[in-house]
């Protein structure tokens, strides 16, 4: 809705010549840039940000102050925020290495992360066929037994994990993992501590 | 009452005057230096220092309390030479928006030119308190060097310093009294010499306030309880997230005489749990013999099974800050708060709920001050049943309820008008409405008619914040009614010019304006320029401000400083007709700063000449 003549008649100042030379309206495109990101997209909202949690946020709003916002999470919110290292060691490598569980957004994701870090492939793979696949990767929860890693949601995990584990598939095989076609009932994701 | 002793000592002056006229002679200096010691407000000292000369001159070299609102619109320089003799400096420095990471970093706000000016000419300052400034470890170590009497620290929502500048004061303000550190950001140094509060001399004594709840650092018990036990005259005592609650029985039991005290983290106590029984009964009993205990904050991670010990207190309190108690949930927060007949101020989180608001309504008619604070303020999703009705409530049973900040998630006109009505008194108001624009929920119209109810009832309306679907009508009524409105914050709102100049014309007692994400642009701003003047500080981000018209005003209004403040680089670059991204227009005396950082822009700054 345009407003035509703000009836500032009395205006002390304008932009432009004197001689009565039209003011340099902003171009009403160029509003709509500026705001074109705070509006947000409230629409493709749903399923994403529920997921992770956070939303498309606009900085400094809600007008909660910075010192407020640093000092007064609940747990989920901490969570979001900080930073979550666990160690991982990997079966031959010399090095343990750090990753930032809250930094990824699922289980490939991790993976992916993981083959990086230790420059292999196989982690992945692992997820899909765990029972068939060279590495094995298991985590200690927080009671302190090791599981096989892509049980349970990604939130529950990175909740319970503290430290992870590539394993070979050698190794496994002490732990009471068998592969698919043996007789074996059940209990093929059993480990032993 | 103060007031009537200001109405006594005017009428006395105007006396002395009316004789001085009348009769040519005057009144000894001594005197009127005497009478004038008992005008404190600056508003009033400004006045009388207008009715003559050597009214000026008394004036000037008796004034011992300056505030100075922004740090840029007057120099060190400037102040020094009129008031000669200062004993308390209070600054302030960045704009209110800076508390929403809306003023970029290194923008400025630096106290140490000042302390710098202040060491040599005021070598009896005794009080310092900014806000929002920076200031350097190097700058603290200078302040407990070279004032002997200095007696007061406030440094409130500050950074740029570590507990090594901490403990230079500790080690050499013999007379410090007070020292508060609300809400700064404070670097933690490991010091070899230990921590900073055993710096504290074992013969220092004089302590009377101490805050140091935002500190996220270890805390040295040992050195804390010693020196609560030495000093005997300890009113205050705001304890950070190191100091454990069992151990606070200790330490109360040291400093009974406290009267304000916040807790340390809690949350490691399980009652429930692990916890011996005495843990319990040791608090409750170290509260209880705190008989002077009026106001209580902190309680992070309290387990709620704690709250109890301090239900023996609960009658006496007048200020209970819950707001970083994230672990009490409603029925807890209700217990409790309905224990408290006799409280004038309560900050808390939205877990109180509107449950928890109808009681405090029934139980808290003493009630002035209300703050609710989001628990979840990025959920999409309402996480607690908290809505405008629980503001309604208390606006109903809270008779001397005249300050609200309220975070919810829906409004409605009909709840708007309902509490301006109940509550005319009403002086602070300020409502945020989480997700931006959002209309009233019942009829799904903007909330213009509701806060055009406020200004129009709340007579007295101070200070107001606005949010929630918004047009150009709010706007009208804000002109219209806000006569005594200072302070104002616009965001997602308005449609047009129109409105800031609505607001702009119509709000005589406007101080400070501050607009984000508004589609305000350069007409309003240039026809009420000498508006701008008139206030401290006018803070536009977000908006269609143009940078042609932002030099057109720097170059038309020299007692202005106008800042472009821009991180996609140099205004020039873009087009004159381009928005800047934020923008901060302050009055000053002082000309242009020297400080100013890379992304920030005034008239004098950019060397291509502007419009004629």
């Amino acid at each position: 809705m345009e407003k035509e003549g703000l009836g500032l008649e009395i205006t002390e100042l304008r932009l432009g010549l004197p001689g009565g030379s039209a003011p340099i309206l902003v171009d009403k495109n160029e509003k709509k840039r500026v705001f074109s990101d705070i509006s947000g997209d409230h629409d493709n909202s749903s399923t994403d940000w529920k997921l992770t949690q956070t939303k498309n946020q606009t900085v400094g709003w809600p007008p909660v102050c910075s010192y407020r916002r640093k000092n007064n999470f609940q747990e989920k919110d901490r969570l979001e925020t900080s930073k979550m290292y666990v160690k991982v060691s990997m079966d031959g490598a010399p090095f343990l290495r750090k990753v930032d569980l809250s930094m990824h957004k699922g289980y490939s994701d991790l993976a992916v992360a993981l083959e990086k870090l230790f420059d292999c492939f196989g982690i992945g793979e692992s997820l899909k066929d765990a029972e068939n696949s060279e590495q094995v990767p298991i985590y200690e929860d927080k009671d302190g037994d090791w599981m096989l890693m892509g049980d349970v949601p990604w939130e529950m995990f990175i909740e319970s994990c503290k430290r992870l584990r590539i394993m070979k598939r050698s190794e496994a095989k002490g732990f009471g993992l068998q592969p698919k076609d043996s007789d074996h009932k059940g209990n093929s994701k059993d480990v032993a501590k | 009452m103060c007031l009537c002793l200001c109405c006594v000592v005017f009428i006395f002056l105007i006396l002395i005057f009316y004789m001085k006229m009348m009769m040519g002679s005057s009144f000894p200096e001594e005197v009127l230096e005497h009478v004038f010691s008992f005008i404190e407000r600056d508003r009033d000292r400004n006045a009388i220092s207008t009715v003559c000369q050597s009214w000026y001159e008394i004036e000037r070299w008796s004034r011992r309390r300056v505030f100075v609102g922004n740090c840029y619109a007057v120099s060190p320089v400037i102040l020094i030479k009129r008031f000669p003799d200062v004993r308390c400096l209070e600054l302030k420095g960045k704009p209110h928006f800076a508390d929403f990471n809306l003023v970029p970093e290194g923008w400025g706000a630096y106290v140490d030119p000042w302390i710098e000016a202040a060491s040599k000419a005021y070598p009896g300052l005794e009080e310092i308190r900014l806000k929002r400034m920076v200031i350097s470890d190097d700058t603290l170590k200078l302040i407990s060097k070279s004032f002997k009497n200095f007696k007061v620290l406030v440094l409130s929502s500050c950074e740029g310093f570590s507990t090594k500048g901490l403990a230079a004061i500790a080690a050499d303000c013999r007379n410090l009294r007070e020292l508060d550190l609300r809400e700064s950001e404070v670097e933690d140094l490991n010091q070899s010499s230990g921590h900073w509060l055993s710096r504290f001399p074992d013969n220092y004594t004089s302590l009377v306030s101490l805050n140091i709840a935002c500190l996220n650092s270890e805390v040295s018990f040992t050195a804390l309880e010693c020196l609560v036990g030495r000093c005997p005259n300890l009113r205050t005592l705001r304890l950070n997230r190191a100091v454990p609650f069992d151990r606070l029985a200790i330490l109360l039991r040291r400093a009974p005489q406290l009267v304000e005290l916040g807790t340390g983290e809690a949350s490691d106590l399980r009652p429930d749990v692990f916890s011996p029984p005495d843990v319990f009964s040791n608090l409750l009993g170290a509260f209880s013999g705190c008989k002077e205990l009026k106001s209580l904050s902190g309680f992070w991670d309290v387990a709620p099974g704690y709250l109890p010990v301090v239900y023996p207190i609960c009658p006496r309190l007048t200020s209970l800050n819950l707001s970083y108690a994230a672990t009490i949930q409603s029925s807890d927060l209700i217990k409790l708060a309905s224990q408290c007949q006799n409280l004038q101020k309560l900050w808390v989180l939205d877990y109180i709920e509107d449950l928890g608001l109808e009681e405090l309504a029934a139980s808290c008619k003493d009630l002035r001050e209300l703050r609710v604070f989001p628990s979840e303020p990025f959920g999409a999703e309402p996480n607690v049943l908290l809505t405008e009705q629980g503001l309604v409530s208390v606006s109903e049973g809270c008779p001397k309820l005249h300050s609200v900040l309220y975070f919810c998630r829906q409004m409605s006109n009909e709840a708007l008008r309902t509490i301006a009505r109940n509550r005319p008194n009403m002086t602070r108001f300020r409502l945020c409405i989480i997700e931006p624009r959002t209309p009233d929920y019942l009829t799904l119209e903007p909330l213009d008619v509701g806060f055009g109810a406020i200004v129009e009832h709340c007579k007295d309306l101070r200070r107001l914040s606005l949010s929630g679907l918004l047009t150009d009508r709010v706007f009208k009524y804000i002109g219209t009614y806000g006569k005594k409105l200072e302070m104002l914050s616009v965001a997602f709102a308005g449609d047009s010019d129109l409105g800031l100049h609505h607001v702009l014309s119509g709000c005589e007692n406007l101080r400070k304006l501050e607009i984000r994400d508004c589609p305000f642009g350069d007409k309003a701003l240039l026809a009420n320029a000498a508006k701008l003047e008139t206030m401290r500080s006018l803070w536009m981000s977000s908006c269609s401000v143009s940078f042609g018209a932002c030099k057109l005003l720097g170059q038309k209004m020299p007692m202005l400083n106008v800042e472009v403040i821009d991180e996609r680089g140099p205004p020039d670059s873009r087009p004159e007709s381009c928005p800047v991204e934020k923008l901060y227009i302050y009055r000053t005396v002082s000309g242009p700063r020297f400080d100013m950082p890379g992304f920030v822009w005034t008239k004098d700054k950019d060397s291509a000449l502007g419009l004629s």
